[in-house]
């Protein structure tokens, strides 16, 4: 049966192999950084099924990894970019055949995920939770297969390529989990609580259209202040969105999410601390004014707004 | 009810707004809740190596990085570039809303990589646009040469955050996802991101509509003959 568990020793294998190509060209803070990180990942089950029989140590020896990863992510350090193959006349003779792998990843996740659980004669093909997941780990390799046979590339290839897009990404690829990290944080050490409190006391909990307002505009103006609706997710959803509107008024946990998510996103739209969607492409563009970018977001991002709490005062409630 | 948790937010904020390395400030938030909480150092280490172990879901996209990358060796941003340029007959406002659409389509099927400022608005959305506005409207000023710049940004923003939404297994679905699983709440990706699809739907007809008005604006500030003019 091909689990979860294997996808992430595949996924523990490749960022090894990235410690390891760093360690080559002596960028070793980078190279530490993806090891902890790869060591963090294929031992994941290890410590979560210790904490379910109750043994806390493998989880602070984690917690201490983590801990290494902040401080090892500021001295992170570029690869030098390698030599560039003739990308122009490849693409020529391939043509619309390099889509196809590309196109493979969804496709195949798509259908994993609608699939589900199916058995072959008494096997299972595909099993325990989150099939999703498994379908993305599955479509990962065989797309790559078939870029390989494509693109008749060197067996280094996934490797090197797939190591200098990681080096790019760097220490953002980590952002999304540890804000989620976060999140699971703050719910255990009673900061949802506290803006629940402080919410509930300024906002009439009985009314439904109150609470939906108060949801949307807090996702937009926290996601303001951080710069990044995954962070403030987490906080404005356990402050209000769990507690009032999936608990109180019986809205969907998943319409709920998704909508205060993207609400979420038009508040990135509007704020100049998500620098790298807002003031980095008005460098580039050389724009007189830092804010065009902003400027020309604004109308979209208020309208979006708007429909989002109207899909959700509407969508949401059974 | 205590409210000295609600200082590891304000760390959070201070942090991004004095651009410190974020996996420090995030880091650093967590460390300081524990310790505002009454926690030992061992339980808050526990607690986010515990917590962290659990979220481990959203780093699976790195999966997907090697195949991408030998696809990119042989040429499939140049490729995606070229295929465009080779579109003829476009404007302002079809060349931005074909290039919405296709954004959108790319990041709902987690192709997010694909396009981006560095990679395909400088070099090639900004200049087209620039280029397809001259060939309807004549010369243009500098003032609205920095405002077709800015919409091409715009709408590379717009169509990657409300087409990325929709897919199952990237990022934002799975963040959602795992959320709600600490919370004891277990819900399919697939159930989150189908919930995405009406603002994507809504973005692409907002922002379309929006960019069509901008090329009309200035199609009037021009007044009628000078378009029969550049059109002759």
């Amino acid at each position: 049966m091909l689990r979860l568990e294997h996808v992430y020793w595949a996924l523990a294998l490749f960022l090894f192999g990235a410690a390891w190509l760093s360690f080559r060209e002596k960028r070793l803070a980078t190279s530490a950084f993806w090891a902890v990180l790869a060591s963090l990942t294929a031992s994941a089950q290890p410590v979560l099924d210790a904490q379910a029989a109750g043994v806390h140590w493998p989880g602070e020896l984690a917690g201490a990894g983590v801990v290494a990863l902040a401080l090892l992510a500021p001295n992170m350090a570029r690869g030098a970019p390698g030599e560039r193959p003739k990308r122009e006349r490849e693409a020529e003779r391939l043509g619309h055949w390099l889509f196809f792998p590309a196109l493979l990843v969804p496709g195949i996740t798509v259908l994993v995920a609608l699939l589900g659980d199916r058995m072959v004669g008494s096997w299972h093909l595909f099993g325990g939770a989150s099939i999703t997941l498994v379908g993305l780990g599955v479509a990962s390799l065989v797309s790559l297969a078939a870029a390989m046979r494509i693109t008749r590339a060197p067996a280094r290839a996934p490797l090197t390529e797939g190591g200098r897009l990681l080096d790019t990404i760097g220490w953002a690829a980590l952002l999304p989990m540890l804000l989620a990290t976060l999140g699971g944080v703050f719910s255990r050490t009673g900061v949802g609580d506290a803006v629940a409190s402080l919410t509930s006391a300024a906002i009439p909990e009985d009314s439904r259209a109150a609470c939906v307002l108060a949801y949307g505009l807090g996702m937009v103006v926290f996601t303001c202040i951080m710069g990044n609706a995954f962070a403030a997710f987490p906080v404005m959803t356990l402050g209000i969105g769990l507690p009032l509107l999936v608990v109180r008024h019986h809205a969907d946990p998943a319409i709920v999410g998704a909508l205060g998510m993207l609400t979420g996103y038009c508040g990135t739209l509007m704020t100049p601390m998500a620098a790298n969607f807002n003031i980095v492409p008005a460098v580039l563009l050389e724009l007189d004014d830092p804010h065009g970018v902003i400027r020309a977001q604004l109308p979209t991002a208020l309208a979006l707004m708007a429909v989002n709490l109207a899909l959700m005062a509407w969508l949401a409630f059974p | 009810m205590s409210y000295w948790p609600l200082a590891s937010i304000a760390l959070v904020v201070l942090g991004f707004a004095l651009r410190w390395n974020a996996v420090v400030v995030v880091v650093g938030a967590g460390v300081v809740s524990g310790l505002l909480a009454g926690l030992s150092l061992p339980d808050i280490l526990a607690l986010i190596g515990e917590t962290f172990a659990g979220n481990r879901a959203l780093l699976l996209f790195v999966l997907t990085l090697p195949a991408i990358g030998v696809l990119e060796r042989s040429g499939l941003r140049e490729h995606a570039q070229a295929w465009i340029r080779g579109m003829r007959g476009l404007t302002l406002s079809r060349l931005l809303v074909a290039y919405l659409a296709l954004r959108q389509l790319s990041s709902m099927v987690g192709l997010t990589h694909v396009a981006g400022h560095a990679q395909t608005v400088r070099p090639l959305l900004a200049p087209m646009s620039e280029a397809a506005a001259e060939k309807t409207l004549g010369a243009l000023t500098k003032k609205e040469t920095q405002e077709i710049r800015a919409l091409a940004a715009a709408t590379d923003n717009i169509g990657l955050f409300f087409g990325e939404d929709v897919f199952v297994a990237i990022g934002a679905v799975l963040l959602i996802q795992a959320f709600y699983a600490e919370q004891e709440i277990v819900l399919e990706p697939l159930s989150i991101a189908i919930w995405a699809a009406p603002t994507a739907l809504a973005a692409f007809v907002i922002h379309g509509l929006r960019i069509a008005l901008v090329e009309r604006r200035m199609r009037a500030r021009r007044g009628p003959k000078k378009v029969d003019d550049a059109a002759s």
